[in-house]
């Protein structure tokens, strides 16, 4: 039975934001993607617990360092939940104008 | 400075003075105040001459024969007192002027200023030719020292002395005095102040004037001035400056009725044919001054002397002779430019006689007798060559011209060539004693001729006739009898022409002949004989000629009785000066004995033949072996023993003159003399059979056109003609075609050239400007239009393609800086 260290929070993060990179790329749907979004923060947010457990080397550092990255992962949350309702706000808006959230359709500004 | 020389400075600036005087304070009409017809000509401008002898004259004028005689303007009928029914009309022929009475009486009494200066001038040349004569000189210098010079520096290129004569530059003005100085003075302050004098009363009718009475004695004064300095002028410079402007007055004399075509041609023909003597006097004298920085004279001759000749070689000392004289060829009329002095008659006629025949024709023989030291053997045959060219040419014309002021010009032609043979043979006193005796008779003869013409013109006028010509001889006839004085003075200066004793002509040009018979006896070359032979010739055309004039003018019946009513002997004003000059005439002024030409003053004291400076092996008679009387040599002599080598020239001349003179019968006549005597007796015979005795048939009025030799000689050898085949016609228009020629193909091609090669150029440019930098622009653009539908193609405008992007971006990115 192996010991859980950083190798395996770095993968945990790693598939998740692989998984929202796949959601944001894949999906059309405006909401969709905004969670895919959501997994690629959250991945992060898993780094930066991660890293504040342990250093580069797998290392576990002392208590006191801990709080730096939990603090930046809780700074995230706070910032994502933001960055949700505001997107949400114009997701709601791109349906109002376009009557569609479908983000392939809306390429205006391309032309 | 010397007296002598104040006053000789005082004498030329006097006429200047009056020149200023008359044409500031003298009335002057414009041109604007005057119409003058072109369609009408004046009656004496040959206009009526059936055949095209006179071509020259003719050709600028129509007959006049149509002009309604009453053309005059109305101010001359108001204007006329003493003459009212003398006034004349062929000079202004419609005259609408201002010119009042108060004006004509200005311009008259304004005019007496000039006479009075010209009269001051003569007194004063009187008083320094005295002096002159009187200065024995400086018997240590060359002979050809003047007694007396004063120069003054203008100029002075001290650094200019590259060539091979290691020495400065300058430029002097300066005067001198010496006996021919002196003598000319006299000459031209005379018969400048009689033709004043008679200019006042030839001249002053308006129509003759045209409102420019002053201006015409301004120009008198003008002329005058000019004349005088070069007399006195002692350097080249000098002479070449007052030679330019004798040939402007000239101009403006000849061409004072500038209203009328024929003397608009001759002043200019005039002025024209001097310059071309002048370009070989100029050349002459920048030859001169290039090589010795000098161009007074004496220190030019003292260069010489010394044996600096130019370039170092003697043809170039013989040119620099023949170029200088090449000044008189065109100044004195000598052959080939001897063409303008006939149509110069068309000039007032006191100014034919003051420029035509005294003073400015003059000017060439006097420049020659200043360069005379310089000119080497072979110039002086050279001068000797173009004189008897010169005096048969223009005899043989007289001959046959039937034109009262014609036959005395070609005569002052034909004896302007006598003078410049005398100087070629080396006869140098007897060149410029006959210039001096010719002067005189000339001068009265001029104005005889203008004595008579002016009567002729009243008379015509009188007549209302504008058909008739008052010069031709064969409209008068017998006027010696109505016109007493004019004839006996005018046959005074015939004799003296003539070469007949007891007058001043038979001293100077008996002196003439010895002196080439001389120089044949030196070096009989065939020139010297050819020389000597025309010389004797031309005596005998001389007083042909000169008696056929006579008798065809004052001898026999009148044959045109009508002007014959009409004519009276000239006011005294006007014969004052024809008697003045017919004494002049005789022999009483120019020496004692009048068969003795040698032992007169003149040639015996007066003027000496100046030493030859040139090297000995180019003085002329240089290869003659020939005995040189030493007893004989000059008292004059340079320092040092070159006078030996240097004088014995004019020696052998005068020896052999003097050996000349001791031949026939001795203290009467030698045999040049005689032989001369003999010839000019023939001549006077022949005229006398052929035009003289009652009934001869030379007497007869002939109007057709001559033929044969009379019309070569009438129509002056086709000279003219052929200048103007040669000249205008030939050679200008040949030139036009050349220029034209290289106008239209050199120029033009250059022209269009230029235009095409711009075209082309253009053509390259705007290649380029299409191709290269419209194609770098475009290719810019092309670039960045390609850049962007290439780029277009990355913008989709999917989120999810650009988070694609930005995910390879970093896993590139991530590779990158691993």
């Amino acid at each position: 039975m192996t010991h859980i260290g950083l190798p395996h929070f770095l993968t945990i993060s790693a598939i998740l934001f692989a998984l929202g990179i796949f959601g944001i790329v894949t999906k059309r749907n405006a909401v969709m993607l905004l969670m895919g979004i959501e997994l690629v923060l959250n991945a992060a947010n898993i780094n930066f617990v991660a890293f504040s457990r342990y250093n580069v080397l797998g290392v576990p550092l002392s208590d006191s360092r801990m709080m730096v990255g939990q603090m930046a992962s809780i700074f995230v949350i706070v910032l994502a939940a933001c960055e949700a309702a505001v997107a949400l706000a114009i997701v709601l808006n791109i349906y109002k104008r376009f009557n569609t959230i479908n983000v392939d359709e809306v390429d205006n500004l391309r032309d | 400075m010397d007296i002598r020389l104040t006053l000789s400075l005082v004498i030329l600036v006097l006429p200047l003075f009056g020149f200023a005087v008359q044409l500031i304070l003298g009335k002057m009409k414009t041109p604007a105040d005057y119409v003058v017809d072109p369609h009408e000509n004046p009656a004496h401008d040959h206009g009526h001459h059936a055949n095209t002898a006179d071509a020259h004259t003719a050709d600028h004028t129509q007959p006049a024969a149509d002009a309604p005689h009453d053309a005059i303007g109305t101010v001359t009928h108001d204007i006329h007192t003493a003459h009212s029914d003398h006034h004349y009309d062929f000079v202004v022929t419609k005259q609408r002027g201002e010119w009042t009475p108060a004006d004509q009486k200005r311009a008259y009494s304004l005019s007496w200023i000039s006479t009075a200066i010209m009269g001051i001038c003569l007194a004063l040349a009187l008083f320094v030719a005295y002096k002159t004569i009187s200065d024995p000189g400086d018997a240590t210098k060359p002979n050809y020292y003047p007694k007396v010079q004063a120069s003054t520096t203008w100029m002075d290129f001290k650094d200019l002395s590259t060539s091979s004569i290691k020495q400065s530059y300058t430029v002097t003005l300066g005067i001198l005095a010496d006996n021919m100085a002196a003598i000319m003075l006299v000459v031209v302050t005379l018969i400048s102040f009689l033709v004043h004098l008679f200019s006042s009363e030839y001249m002053r009718e308006p129509s003759m004037h045209g409102g420019r009475f002053n201006r015409f004695y301004a120009f008198l004064g003008l002329f005058t001035f000019s004349m005088l300095g070069i007399v006195i002028a002692n350097n080249l410079l000098m002479i070449y400056i007052f030679w330019e402007l004798v040939g402007l007055s000239s101009y403006l004399l000849i061409g004072f009725w500038y209203e009328r075509p024929a003397p608009q041609y001759a002043n200019k023909k005039a002025f024209i044919v001097n310059r071309v003597g002048d370009i070989g006097m100029f050349t002459g004298i920048m030859i001169l001054y290039t090589q010795l920085g000098t161009l007074e004279l004496t220190k030019v001759f003292d260069m010489l002397a010394a044996g600096h000749i130019p370039f170092g070689s003697n043809p170039w000392l013989t040119a620099a002779g023949i170029l200088l004289f090449c000044g008189a060829i065109g100044k004195s009329a000598q052959f080939p430019l001897n063409v303008w002095l006939p149509d110069a008659m068309e000039g007032p006629t006191p100014v034919s006689a003051l420029i035509h025949a005294a003073t400015m024709v003059a000017a060439g023989v006097y420049l020659t007798a200043r360069i005379f030291p310089l000119l080497t053997g072979d110039a002086m045959l050279f001068v000797a060559a173009i004189g008897a060219a010169t005096a048969i040419i223009a005899a043989s014309i007289a001959l046959v011209q039937t034109d009262l002021k014609k036959v005395l010009a070609f005569s002052t032609v034909s004896q302007l060539g006598y003078m410049v043979l005398a100087l070629g043979v080396g006869a140098f006193s007897a060149g410029i004693f006959h210039l001096v005796t010719h002067a005189m008779f000339k001068a009265c003869l001029f104005l005889g001729s203008g004595s008579v013409i002016h009567q002729m013109h009243h008379s015509l006028h009188h007549l209302h006739d504008h058909d008739r010509d008052p010069q031709d001889m064969r409209n008068m006839g017998g006027l010696r009898k109505k016109m007493p004085v004019t004839y006996l003075t005018m046959l005074i200066a015939t004799l003296a022409i003539s070469g007949i004793p007891l007058f001043s002509g038979y001293m100077s040009k008996d002196e003439i002949l010895a002196g080439a018979w001389a120089f044949r006896n030196i070096s009989p070359t065939f020139i010297a004989n050819a020389v000597w032979i025309i010389g004797y010739t031309v005596a005998g055309m001389t007083a042909f000629y000169m008696f056929r004039m006579i008798f065809l003018t004052f001898w026999g019946e009148p044959k045109a009785s009508d002007i014959y009513e009409h004519i009276h002997e000239n006011p005294r004003v006007m014969v004052a000066p024809l008697i003045v000059l017919a004494i002049l005439s005789l022999w009483i002024p120019f020496g004692a004995n009048p068969l003795n030409p040698g032992g007169g003053w003149f040639l015996s004291t007066w003027v000496k033949t100046p030493i030859n400076v040139t090297p000995a092996a180019v003085q002329p008679f240089a290869g003659m072996a020939h005995e040189v009387p030493h007893e004989a040599a000059p008292e004059a002599k340079p320092e040092g023993g070159k006078a030996e080598a240097m004088a014995p020239f004019q020696e052998t001349i005068e020896h052999e003159v003097h050996h000349l003179h001791s031949t026939g019968i001795p203290g009467v006549a030698s045999l040049p003399a005689l032989l001369s005597l003999l010839v000019a007796g023939s001549g006077i015979l022949l005229a006398f059979l052929l035009f003289g005795r009652a009934g001869a048939k030379g007497q007869q009025v002939s109007w057709e056109a001559p033929r044969g030799i009379r019309a070569f000689l009438f129509n002056r050898w086709y000279q003219d003609n052929l200048y103007e085949k040669i000249f205008p016609v030939g050679l200008t228009l040949l030139l036009m075609k050349m220029l034209a020629w290289f106008d239209q193909n050199v120029i033009d091609g250059i022209v269009n050239g230029v235009g095409s090669s711009t075209v082309l150029l253009a053509r390259v440019t705007a290649g380029f400007d299409t191709y290269v930098v419209d194609g770098l622009v475009n290719l810019l653009g092309g670039t960045a239009q390609f850049l962007g539908l290439v780029m277009r193609q990355i913008q989709t405008g999917r989120i999810q393609t650009y988070v694609v992007y930005v995910i390879l971006g970093v896993v590139v990115l991530f590779f990158a800086f691993r």
